[in-house]
């Protein structure tokens, strides 16, 4: 075995430039095909990590009919519909795809409600939590804290708010401390937080997801919920957002807790009811559009290494006529027929795996190009590299196999006779 | 002493899609262990014929053949090679060397195929060469080589297995007198070491190197008696 490939090898390195031409089928579709997988592989990446968010996996279950979010803000109050209660979360809790849950009542402000000084918010989004939500949504504490145990027994008149909502209210002043005005009612910051990046995307195509990383961030503001009812209702109805025991099980997580706060719901077909967002599904769907075209050169590429396998038969083929005395010299001494076949295929496979590694290595470099030159994202699959080699060196057996069972098939009197 | 061959009322017919070609008619010959037998005859008398059957490559069309002591006609192609393997030497007239490999990985060939180690398999390579007088080329490639010396890698080859029989068509085929003498001395020197030689040749200076001589003609097989001897020798063909 070793004997053979280093023969083959040999035979290889004797004809540099045939062996070359010969690879080149090979080199370019194996090329093509890691290329297009890395590009594939890299705008997945990045559909993931800006759908998903790096190891997050929270989902969110709102209240929506349709798929339209419910805005508490433009509509009445909700028939049959109350704040989640401990049970329910107990409930949620004990779903084995759940890890956390958190609720949260939240109101979108269209009109300017919030003032510091003369300073004011256009729209923002306000939210009342529990003591989960910063956990459960990764947010991390950028100064002052989050909020306490007390805060939630006296109802304090405290609040934390995002990077973008301090930065438009305090533009660079320490906002620790200050008070702001919520409808009127002053609140005093206890903290701000800086939130995962991709929580709030809402994204339905790809132009969305484009557009979104440029849309200016609406600022959040959060109060503890305890002291919702000081700014609104009482019992307004929660939001719920789960976190998942891993990004497969989010899709599941989602759902599941939909129907279990569905099934607190106590009105007969509620036109409001509480929807999962399907992250999940979302990206798949968004990974097949953009994998589909290339899909497509795929198989293309798949012609050039048919066309490279045709190219290696036909050389495997002249080197068995070119080679017509070794084999019934071989056969003479005493080389059984499998020594001689296996030792064509080492030689084809051989040909066929180098063509495949230089054009893994190729591949590798022209998904590099197409990153500079396009800035489409590349990922380099080392999976499919490995595949990709392991594939050449079967498309070396197959189109190897027919001149290999002719090279062991000669008659060792008739190869020694002719010159 | 023991026959290493023994062939009885061999014939051979070529078939082909016209005709049938009838080579050899009735041919018998024992070999026993030891022997030094040439095999002489004109151009399309049946030699290699002869001696394709011998070396196992090909089947007669009727008679019996037993390979020292074993009937090797009624084994499989797979057995036949394995008999070429262990049993039997090939000296070839135009040497049939692999080109691009040097004179060691060329006697190193049949140990390949019998599956014994890199290590050993150098060793008794290196050990066949020298005894053919090429310790100092084991390196060289057949284009680096003389013919004489090319021949010699081709015997070193053939008897790097040990055979029980060594077979040469028509070695000094190829060669010119010095070297044809050179390798008849080999020769003579392994067949007095105990290898058991058959050569075919239609030179009669070549065919009396051998201690025994057969003549061939149009497929007819005769064993060379004392008075034909003594006949081609004053003929001057002796040594
Ligand atoms: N495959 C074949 N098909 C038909 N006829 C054949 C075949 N091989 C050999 N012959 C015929 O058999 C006869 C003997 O051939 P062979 O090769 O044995 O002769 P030879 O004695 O070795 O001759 P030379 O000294 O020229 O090598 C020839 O007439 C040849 O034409
Ligand atoms: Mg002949």
């Amino acid at each position: 075995m070793f004997e053979n490939i280093r023969l083959a090898f040999q035979g290889i390195l004797a004809h540099k430039m045939r062996s070359l031409l010969t690879m080149l089928g090979i080199i370019i579709g194996i090329g093509s095909i890691i290329a297009i997988v890395s590009t594939i592989q890299g705008t997945n990446d990045q559909l993931r990590e800006q759908l998903i968010g790096s190891g997050n996996n929270t989902v969110k279950v709102t209240l929506g009919s349709g798929g339209e979010s419910y805005d508490m803000e433009m509509s009445s109050s909700l028939a049959g519909i109350y704040p989640v209660s401990d049970a329910t979360v107990e409930r949620i809790l004990a779903l084995d795809t759940v890890d956390r849950v958190t609720c949260y009542t939240n109101r979108v402000l269209w009109e300017t409600a919030v003032y510091y000084k003369d300073r004011s918010l256009t729209t923002s989004n306000i939210s009342g939590v529990d003591d989960q939500y910063f956990d459960t949504l990764g947010y991390r504490v950028r100064t002052g804290r989050e909020f306490l145990q007390s805060d939630y027994d006296h109802f304090a008149k405290v609040v934390v708010l995002d990077q973008t909502a301090s930065d438009s209210l305090f533009k660079g002043e320490d906002p620790l401390g200050k008070t702001i005005e919520i409808y009127k009612n002053p609140f005093t910051v206890v903290g701000v937080v800086y939130e995962p990046s991709t929580f709030e995307s809402n994204i339905e195509d790809i132009e969305d997801y484009q557009l979104m990383n440029d849309e200016e961030a609406t600022g959040m503001i959060f109060i503890p919920k305890a002291s919702w009812p000081i700014l609104f209702k009482y019992d307004e109805p929660e939001n719920v957002i789960v976190k998942a025991s891993d990004t497969d099980a989010m899709t599941k997580a989602g759902q599941r807790t939909a129907k279990i706060l569905n099934s607190t719901i106590t009105v007969e077909n509620p036109t409001v009811t509480y929807e999962a967002e399907d992250l999940l599904g979302d990206l798949k769907n968004k990974q097949k559009m953009q994998n589909a075209t290339n899909i497509q050169l795929m198989w293309i590429a798949g012609i050039s290494l048919l066309v490279g396998g045709i190219g290696v038969m036909n050389i495997m083929l002249v080197s068995v006529t070119e080679r017509t005395s070794e084999i019934g010299l071989k056969k003479a001494i005493g080389a059984r027929k499998s020594s001689i076949l296996w030792q064509f295929l080492t030689e084809a496979s051989v040909l066929t795996s180098l063509g495949g590694l230089l054009g893994v290595a190729a591949g590798v470099v022209m998904a590099r190009i197409i990153n500079i030159a396009t800035g489409i994202p590349v990922g380099i699959n080392w999976l499919a590299a490995i595949i990709a080699v392991f594939f050449s060196m079967g498309i070396g057996i197959i189109f190897g196999l027919i001149p290999s069972i002719q090279a062991s098939n000669l008659d060792p009197i008739d190869a020694l006779r002719r010159e | 002493m023991s026959l290493v061959l023994k062939l009885d009322h061999i014939y051979k017919d070529y078939i082909t899609p016209k005709l049938i070609v009838p080579v050899l008619h009735d041919v018998c010959l024992h070999v026993e262990e030891g022997e030094y037998v040439a095999i002489m005859g004109p151009s399309g008398s049946g030699k290699s014929t002869l001696m394709n059957i011998i070396g196992c490559l090909d089947r007669p069309t009727k008679g019996t053949y037993e390979l020292n002591g074993v009937n090797v006609l009624n084994k499989d192609d797979k057995t036949m090679a394995s008999i070429r393997l262990n049993n039997l030497g090939f000296v070839f007239q135009n040497f049939e060397l692999l080109s691009r490999q040097t004179a060691l990985a060329n006697v190193e060939l049949p140990l390949v195929y019998a599956g014994v180690r890199k290590r050993e398999r150098i060793q008794r390579a290196k050990q066949a060469l020298t005894r053919v007088g090429l310790a100092d080329r084991m390196n060289f490639t057949p284009a680096q080589l003389s013919g004489g010396q090319k021949q010699r890698v081709a015997i070193a080859r053939a008897m790097v297995n040990h055979p029980r029989l060594l077979l040469a068509d028509e070695p000094t085929g190829a060669l010119d007198s010095r070297s044809s003498t050179a390798l008849m001395e080999l020769f003579e020197e392994l067949n007095n070491e105990g290898v058991t030689i058959l050569m075919i040749t239609h030179s009669p200076e070549i065919a009396s190197y051998a201690k025994r001589v057969c003549n061939i003609f149009d497929g007819i097989l005769t064993e060379r008696t004392d008075s034909d001897r003594t006949r081609i020798e004053a003929a001057g063909g002796g040594r």
